[in-house]
Formats: structure tokens, sequence, C-alpha cells
């Protein structure tokens, strides 16, 4: 098993398990709202395996990436739709 | 841009497309493998970065690096200038492949049918749940609804069950069906029995029924309670994760684009895994639903071929043709119940990333005219959720709201044909 790592979502130093996608960390930290929907509705991951596009946030300052296909890294910069 | 040439191209990296890497590589061919995800394996042999592999994927995976193959991770085929030619991201960065023979290895995708709720957060696919667990997300004192069909119900109950969820399971076919289908497949494949004990046994305290699927997912910012149809009545289960699909679905849009046909919804392949496109093989769940030892078989054949052979071996054949037997028997057991397409309401959204209710499609319309007039399957996945995912066929022929939602839920007249409407 990997260490644990600290990430920063939205402005705020967060433990994740290390290893983990960033989809799981985001939705093991609570997370619910990864994008909105053009009515402000939360949207979060549905397939976990990078069809859905649900999951899109900005990791390290680029936008549109998919939290299911990223391995999360200490240090790592994410902005959520939260 | 780069325009590395290679000798077989296989797009994914999951038992199949390992499978045929390894076969096209020891006969001497410069073989690249392409997966979106960070590491092989695929989805069934998914696992997290620091732990070991599954053993079959453990075997796969040497057995392919061992006679050469590289494995390009975090890669996404973005286009197609015809099947020598591929534009893929890399981490953000477009590159072109070239190769003379290309193997499509794509797997499958869940079949989502939408429902009021859908798209609350908490609500996933089946495997989707899945993908999540096995990615880190830990379930442990949460509460969880599965509502799907077929074989994939059993692991994923069982990972749920692990790793601390209190478990409530909804099969949509009836029991005698579930059962007959089960013993069939344990009588050709004996081994199976041990795989279905093992999974019951670690779900066995979850609550399981036949006949029954949920009708919708309530709640504010992410699901609260899931309204589910258990035969004949309703009931209501507060849940923090609702798994919900209606089993699997070939993945076919790389195929589609390129111009391949297809056989209902699967890749069409003759004996060899060669598809209708010359130079492009198909080989596991892209070519019609499964499981990972048939799709194993299916890939050695095809990467054998597109490295030049001219047949599989009998042995090969046979075990192919046995392969193919149980993906007919699993499509048709397991195909979706019509009464799903009850659950859509006007306010139901269809297209996910368009946010396109069913109101909003209008009686009658083709394809086309829904993706022109009302986005539909113009968002990002490209129709992959919703199954907007170009026909030439209307798919909305009918003056009736669930018409399309027929479309979807049967994998009969499903859409297929080209990517582009013309």
């Amino acid at each position: 098993m990997t260490a644990d790592c600290t990430i920063v979502v939205d402005g705020e130093p967060r433990r994740v398990p290390g290893g983990a996608s960033l989809a799981a960390a985001l939705l093991g930290l609570g997370v619910a709202a990864f994008r909105r929907d053009a009515d402000g509705r939360p949207r979060a991951p549905v397939c976990g395996m990078g069809t859905c596009f649900e999951c899109r946030v900005a990791v390290d300052g680029r936008s549109g990436v998919r939290a299911c296909l990223v391995t999360v890294r200490e240090g790592m910069q994410v902005a959520t739709a939260t | 841009m780069s325009g590395t040439r290679v000798d077989v191209l296989v797009i994914g990296a999951g038992p199949a497309g390992l499978a045929a890497a390894t076969a096209a590589a020891v006969r001497g061919c410069r073989v690249v493998v392409v997966d979106q995800a960070p590491r092989p394996g695929g989805q069934i042999w998914r696992h997290r970065e620091g732990e070991p592999a599954p053993k079959r994927a453990m075997t796969a995976i040497d057995a392919a690096t061992k006679a050469g193959a590289t494995f390009a991770a975090r890669t996404s085929v973005i286009d197609a200038d015809g099947p020598g030619r591929l534009l893929i991201d890399v981490d953000g960065h477009v590159e072109e492949l070239q190769t003379s023979a290309l193997v499509l290895a794509t797997g499958a995708v869940e079949r989502l049918l939408p429902f009021p709720g859908w798209t609350l957060p908490g609500v996933v696919g089946v495997g989707g749940l899945q993908a999540l667990v096995k990615a880190g997300l830990a379930l442990a004192g949460t509460r969880v609804v599965l509502s799907g069909t077929g074989p994939l119900l059993l692991p994923v109950a069982a990972t749920a069950a692990r790793s601390g969820a209190t478990l409530t399971v909804l099969e949509q076919q009836p029991f005698t069906r579930v059962t007959g289908f089960g013993l069939r497949a344990i009588a050709s494949v004996p081994a199976r029995l041990g795989e279905l004990v093992a999974y019951r046994a670690a779900a066995r305290s979850a609550a399981w029924h036949h006949d029954a699927w949920v009708l919708r997912a309530e709640g504010t910012e992410r699901v609260e309670r899931a309204v589910l149809r258990i035969g004949a009545r309703e009931l209501t289960v507060a849940c923090d994760w609702l798994g919900a699909a209606s089993g699997l679905v070939p993945r076919t849009d790389l195929a589609r684009l390129l111009g391949c046909t297809l056989a209902s919804e699967a890749i069409a392949v003759d004996a060899r895994q060669a598809t209708s496109i010359p130079g492009v093989w198909a080989a596991g769940e892209c070519t019609g639903v499964k499981g990972d030892a048939a799709g194993s078989v299916e890939g050695m054949i095809a990467g054998a071929c597109a490295a030049g052979d001219d047949a599989p071996s009998r042995k090969l054949a046979r075990a192919n043709a046995s392969g193919h037997a149980f993906a007919r028997r699993l499509a048709t057991s397991f195909a979706p119940r019509d009464e799903l397409r009850t659950r859509v309401t006007p306010d139901t959204i269809i297209c996910r990333c368009e946010d396109v209710r069913a109101g909003a499609l209008g009686d009658g319309w083709t394809t086309r005219q829904a993706k022109l007039w009302s986005r539909a399957g113009m968002g990002v996945c490209q129709g992959t959720v919703c199954g907007f995912a170009g026909t030439s066929r209307p798919p909305l022929g009918t003056p009736h709201l669930g018409a399309w939602a027929a479309q979807l839920a049967s994998p009969t007249t499903s859409p297929s044909g080209g990517m582009h409407d013309s």
C-alpha cells in the first residue's frame, strides 16, 4: 500500500490515500460537485473509467481533466466546481 | 508532431489487447499497446498504484513485455485519419502514430439507461462503483444499492460487501432465468462454480432481489434515497451510493469512426478476428461481451493474424467458437427489461453532457435532427453514455417519448452504423 499524501483541493490541503485515483480520493473527501451542469446542479463520477466525463476537474491548472484517469500525487492542485 | 511508426498498434490493454500484443510481438512485430489508464490490465484487472496486479493480469502483462511489446499509458486515441494513422493524446500532448495493422481491443462500457435522479452525485454505474472502489474509494459504513443485470453484479456485490457496505442488490431478470444461465455456465466451465460460491459467500449479508430495478433516485446535493420496484411492489430505501446499469455494451466508437461494420451492437469480425476494414482487427468485449478468458482467445487470434498468420490454430478456433456461444447466451439471458424505459419523465435528463431532457426531444426526430436541434449526443462523451453516438437509422422514429429509450434498452435495435450521419 502506498503511503497517504497531501493534495490541495480548492485551496485546502487534504490528506488522501496514496495510489488512489483522484476521483476516488475526492469522493472519499465528500466532494459532491466535481462539475456543475447548466442549471448549476452538481455532477460527480459515474463510470470510473474515463468514458462519461462527469468527473472533470482542473488539475495543476489544466482544466477538463478526468479525475478517474489521474493518480493522486503529493502537492497536486485540484479545482472543483464546489 | 512526431510520427512514430509501428507494425501492430493495439488499442486497449485489457486481457484481449495484452494477448494480441503478445501474439504479434512473438512473431517479430514492433508492437505498441495504448490505454487511457495509468496501468495495464483494463477494467477487469484494474488495480491501485503501489498494489500488485491480480495474478492473471501479471502473467499477461509479463508475457507482453517479455515478447517486446511497448505499453503507452495515459494515452487516448482522439482521431483517426484511416486505420494506419491515429492521433493520440498523451497527458495533454497530441502525437501521431502510424501503423501497418490495428487491433481494436476497446472493451465494453456500461449500458447506462436514464431514470429520474440519475445525474445526482452518488449515482454511479455498477462497474463504475467497482472501478472507484478498486481505485481507492472506501465504502465501510455506507449503504449501497446495486441495480443491474448479468454476471457483473456478483463480483461488484462481493467487493461492496467486503469493503463493509450494507448492501441491497437488484437483478432485473427473474430468478429462474438467472439460475438457468448460471447452471449452464457452470456445466460448460466447472471452474465457474468456485467463483460463484466465493462471490455469493462474500455478499451473503446482502438483501438480494430478482425481477427488480431502481425506479428513481432522490436527494438534493447527492443521492439520499432510491425508489425500487421489486416484483409488484415499490420500496424506498435510504442509500449513500446507487450503482445502476443494465449490463455492458461493446465499445465501438473508434471502430465506427474507421467505418467498421457492426453486428447488432458489436464490431463484426470473421474467424480471423478481421473487421470489415482491411488492416483492422478486433478482439475482446468490443466484438461481443464474453468475459476475459474468451477475450484472451480472440486477442491471441487477432494478434497472430495482424502479424501475418493465415488462420488461427484449430485449438484456438474451437475455443473461440465456444466463447462466441457464451457471448450469445449472455446477451439473450440478460437483455435489458423493456419496462425500464417507462421510468423516464419529460423532465429526465437524457444527454448528461448537454443537459438535454426527454421533453426537449421532438417526436419522430432522427438522430441527426436530435443532434442538430437539441445537441443530444454532441457533448464531450460523444454519445457514449446516452447512446446518440451517431447512427444512420432514426432512433426517434415513433411518436413516443420512450421510443429512443426502447432503442437504448434493446440490444437488437440499438443504434448502429457510421459515426457520421448522412
